[in-house]
């Protein structure tokens, strides 16, 4: 029997760590001088040191060792006065060295916490450890059906990205759902990105999740055996992998069946896990201390430096932003679940009066993400593009309903609003003049509805302004329009 | 007409400055020498006949436009295989390196052709310098100029059979624990192990990091602290290398006086296993140096007793990491890619077809000492025990200016003698090891032929890290004041 994962959730507590990798925004790789450039020519970034060749030694950069510690104060780490990196050894084609070159028992940043808010409530989840490490190369399987090593003709290997500096936050197992395994992702994205250590392009696979999840009895403390699913790529990625893994487990365990602790493979058309190599099998890294490097020992005051130069995080930011733009507590909840707190803000910055921009993006634009299964992020539709429709509305060139169409146009075209506005010909018609004809064939048209109005019956005008809004293919000023039907029918204004 | 081959460093410097001899005689001299004797001796593994000429014609171009010349200019060099030529086939005495032409040079290269010096071509060594005899390299043995049924020690014995042999007058050498000294002792040449760091790893092929040090190698004191001086100096390609100015050497090798120095006797350093002509002729070498106003003392370094054995698990560690990369995907040695194979059949069968049985050894005794659940007791037990031997050089150090010792406890062993035996092959470096697991400073000058066979020894002189000029003072004073009394000793080398 498959358990569902709403039916799972009312016996089983989910327990739930997480491993991220974040590629660092430093211009050359960890330890060598190559460019880090996404997109070069396959080998082109490379030297004999990326490349593993005999005899090259790596020279730490410190630009990642900066920008690690920058992360490790944003997440309220302590930060190591001396560490060292290690190897940890395994042949993979992949990897030039058949070690990669990181940090064991002696990470540079430990013991910190991120705050994440989350339906109403602020979970604050342990950071274990931030780490430095450097990334591999990236196998190309051609042939087969899969794209995948089995079955494949033969395999080329890119070394472009091998040495790229790479950041790995590793939480406590503090994240009890999906949806909040999702906003922690959310968070720790926008915060690399405050403190200006990635760009975080995670189509370009620069934010790269491993999630750990297992499932205990409500109710019980001790935690049950974990399913390790690794390189899960998208925000939305993180939650199904989540869920998934909630309803597998459940049916495994309510089956009386155990959990192998191993490795899984998340498929995203799919939204399925598969089994990767068994922690059984797995390697032994024999880390050791790397000799080929000196320790990291980052002078206190320097720490204190950076300390001090952190810029306002995301969180702050949002509170302070809100408060000064006159939303409620409420309203940045919703936009921040939503996801789309940032677009707003950056509407506003744009342009737009904040109640706009917030019923703008929480209402049509956040229904027609929805309607695609995308982050509002990606619908294809700008804050500044909102900010220029705000303007449109105010300045009574478009009518609410139309500025739904001009945002439809957009999602279209891919025209600007202005050019949406014009080739779609949705301009709101006020002048009183080329009005009074459908005014008139209106009043003609329903006699009694006039009637009515004319015997104070003053709230039917709606039904006459109606019929103007038709006869015009909704163009027409709804006010100017309600305005003249008073004047011809010869009462006052309420 | 002089033989430019039986000239010091120093003197082919001069006869090059002062046009006695153009650079590319002295070059074509050395490779006519070469050519003559290597077939017996099998001291090179590459002859680079072209890039030898074409840098001594730049040296002498140089000189012709009224350039300066550096100290070494002209001054034909044996590169060990184990440091990368950019174009030139770097093997590190190994199948798995075979035909393998580097994209690029190590920093010491780069330092000698900076300073003109001629490369003549690549040593032979023990494959990836593991080995006290050069019997472990896959390209056959190097044989002892002194007897060519010996071994010229190892793992730099074609860099001293060379100088031995009189085909270079200055080699470079790498020591991780005493394959610079050991040889030179073996071979009565001269060879220094500068402070860890001293000396740029970058594009010297790895044995074990944390030991390896790239040095001089010559048939004189001074000649050595000359091309000390060249190579040497901090490179930041290199984040172990010392940012500190490099010790004068040479001036201390001019000035080469011990009258005052404190000269420390380690007395751990003998009985057992120390043939009894390589004792005589330590002893002897002590007096010498007393006689010449060095106060001697005795000190005790206990640790040293388990120098060998920490060693034998750092190495091991560290070399089975660093010779993962052999793996048949990126260069060197590609075995059954038919096709059919994964990648991972493919690095296993070569990995096991290009190694040799002590590089083998090695990498599975290191995977093995750095495994979960023995890293403590193997690995994290060896650090442990460095660093007792580093507070005993620290101790020895407090009371005398140098140590010294035999740089072997015996003299060229027999070809074939300890292949079969690795732990008596280990013993050969009982008295070099330290020094590296401490970092310090350490050469090997002559003291003597041993009595009952007739062949070289050597005296061993240690100093504290970064004080690398006190061992070249010490060494050169004794060297000048045994040649005074005996002779030069290659002066006894068969000709071949």
């Amino acid at each position: 029997m498959t358990v569902t994962v709403e039916d799972a959730l009312t016996r089983w507590q989910p327990v739930v760590g997480m491993e991220t990798h974040v590629e660092l925004g430093t211009r050359s790789k960890m330890f060598c001088g190559c460019a880090t450039e996404f997109g070069a020519e396959p080998n082109q970034q490379t030297c004999p040191v990326c490349l593993g060749l005999p005899g090259s030694l790596p020279v730490a950069n410190e630009a990642a060792i900066r920008y690690t510690i920058l992360i490790g104060l944003a997440l309220n780490c302590s930060i190591a006065s001396w560490c060292r990196f290690a190897r940890k050894n395994y042949f993979y084609p992949d990897m030039p060295k058949n070690y990669q070159i990181s940090q064991y028992d002696e990470p540079l940043c430990v013991d910190g916490w991120l705050d994440v808010q989350l339906g109403g409530e602020v979970h604050r989840i342990g950071i274990e450890r931030v780490h430095l490490e450097e990334d591999t190369g990236k196998s190309l399987h051609v042939g087969g059906a899969t794209g995948r090593i089995h079955g494949a003709d033969f395999s080329l290997v890119d070394y472009n990205r091998a040495g790229i500096p790479l950041v790995e936050i590793v939480t406590r197992p503090d994240i009890t759902s999906a949806a909040l395994a999702r906003a922690y992702v959310t968070e720790l994205r926008d915060l690399v990105r405050a403190v200006g250590a990635s760009d975080v392009k995670m189509e370009e696979g620069s934010l790269r999740c491993d999630v750990n999840v297992s499932l205990r009895p409500i109710d019980a403390s001790a935690l049950g055996t974990r399913a390790e699913v690794k390189n899960v790529n998208s925000l939305r990625s993180v939650e199904r992998a989540v869920r998934h893994e909630i309803g597998r487990q459940a049916t495994r365990l309510e089956a009386g069946e155990r959990i192998v602790q191993e490795t899984r493979h998340f498929h995203e058309d799919t939204g399925t896990t598969t089994s990767g190599r068994s922690k059984e099998e797995a390697q032994d890294y024999r880390y050791f201390p790397e000799p080929d490097l000196v320790p990291i020992a980052p002078d206190p005051a320097w720490v204190e430096e950076l300390r001090a130069s952190l810029p306002e995080l995301p969180a702050a930011r949002r509170q302070r932003l809100t408060a000064e733009l006159g939303l409620s507590d409420a309203d940045q909840l919703a936009m921040n679940n939503a996801g789309v707190l940032d677009l707003v803000l950056a509407a506003v910055e744009a342009g737009a009066p904040a109640a706009d921009a917030r019923n703008w993006w929480l209402g049509d634009l956040l229904a027609r993400s929805n309607a695609a299964d995308v982050d509002p992020a990606e619908l294809g539709i700008t804050p500044a593009q909102v900010a220029r429709v705000c303007a449109l509305v105010a300045d009574g060139t478009l009518t609410a309903t139309m500025a739904k169409d001009v945002f439809a146009g957009i999602l279209e075209t891919g025209d600007d609003p202005d050019t949406v506005v014009a080739t779609k010909g949705l301009r709101q018609v006020s002048d009183v003049g080329a009005l009074g004809t459908a005014v008139d064939d209106a009043i003609a048209a329903l006699p009694d509805v006039a009637q009515k109005i004319r015997d104070g019956k003053v709230a039917a005008v709606g039904a006459l302004v109606g019929a103007v809004m038709k006869s015009t293919r909704g163009q027409a000023n709804a006010g100017v329009v309600k305005e003249l039907v008073l004047q011809r029918l010869g009462v006052a204004p309420e | 007409m002089t033989d430019l081959t039986r000239l010091t460093a120093v003197e082919v410097a001069r006869v090059v400055r002062d046009g006695e001899a153009s650079a590319v005689d002295v070059a074509q001299a050395h490779l006519d020498r070469i050519a003559a004797v290597d077939d017996r001796v099998h001291a090179f593994l590459h002859v680079d006949t072209e890039g030898a000429l074409a840098a001594a014609r730049a040296v002498d171009e140089q000189r012709a436009a009224g350039e300066p010349l550096g100290p070494l200019a002209g001054v034909p060099l044996a590169l060990k295989d184990v440091f990368t030529t950019r174009g030139v086939p770097t093997t590190c005495g190994s199948k798995i390196l075979e035909g393998w032409r580097p994209p690029y040079d190590a920093t010491v290269t780069r330092r000698l052709k900076d300073a003109g010096i001629v490369i003549l071509g690549k040593t032979n060594m023990d494959e990836f310098a593991m080995g006290s005899s050069t019997e472990n390299s896959a390209y056959g043995p190097t044989r002892n100029p002194w007897d060519l049924d010996r071994i010229p020690g190892g793992s730099g014995g074609g860099s001293s059979a060379s100088l031995a042999a009189f085909m270079a007058p200055l080699a470079i050498g790498t020591d991780t624990g005493g394959s610079i000294r050991q040889p030179a002792a073996v071979t009565g040449t001269v060879g220094a192990k500068p402070t860890y760091g001293g000396v740029s790893r970058y594009g010297l092929v790895a044995l074990a990091s944390s030991l390896d040090q790239g040095g001089p190698c010559a048939r004189t004191v001074l000649d050595a602290a000359l091309l000390h001086e060249v190579i040497a100096g901090h490179d930041p390609l290199d984040s172990t290398s010392i940012d500190t100015p490099v010790p004068a050497v040479a001036d201390a090798a001019r000035r080469a006086d011990v009258a005052g120095m404190r000269v420390g006797v380690v007395r751990e350093f003998a009985g057992d296993g120390y043939q009894s002509g390589v004792q005589q002729r330590f002893t002897e070498a002590v007096d010498l140096l007393a006689s010449l106003g060095a106060d001697v003392v005795e000190v005790s370094c206990p640790h040293f007793d388990y120098a060998l054995a920490a060693y034998y698990l750092i190495l091991p560690s560290e070399c089975s990491s660093n010779l993962a990369r052999f793996d048949a995907m990126r260069f060197g040695l590609r075995v059954g890619d038919d096709g059919t194979r994964s990648a991972e059949e493919v690095m296993s069968l070569t990995r096991d077809d290009g190694f040799g049985d002590e590089v083998k050894r090695r990498i599975i005794l290191g995977t093995y000492a750095l495994s979960s659940g023995y890293y403590d007791a193997y690995y994290g037990q060896a650090q442990k025990v460095r660093t007792l031997i580093t507070d005993d050089f620290t101790a020895a150090f407090e009371r005398c200016d140098v140590l010294v010792s035999p740089t072997t406890p015996t003299t060229a062993f027999r070809i074939g003698e300890r292949v079969d035996d690795p732990l008596a092959m280990y013993l050969a470096d009982l008295c070099t090891i330290p020094s590296n697991l401490s970092g310090g400073a350490a050469m090997s000058v002559p003291c003597g032929l041993a009595p009952e066979d007739g062949l070289p020894v050597g005296l061993q002189v240690m100093a504290p890290a970064l004080a690398d000029d006190r061992m070249y003072r010490v060494a050169a004073a004794f060297e000048a004041a045994f040649a005074e009394r005996s002779g030069a000793i290659l002066e006894g080398v068969p000709a071949l």
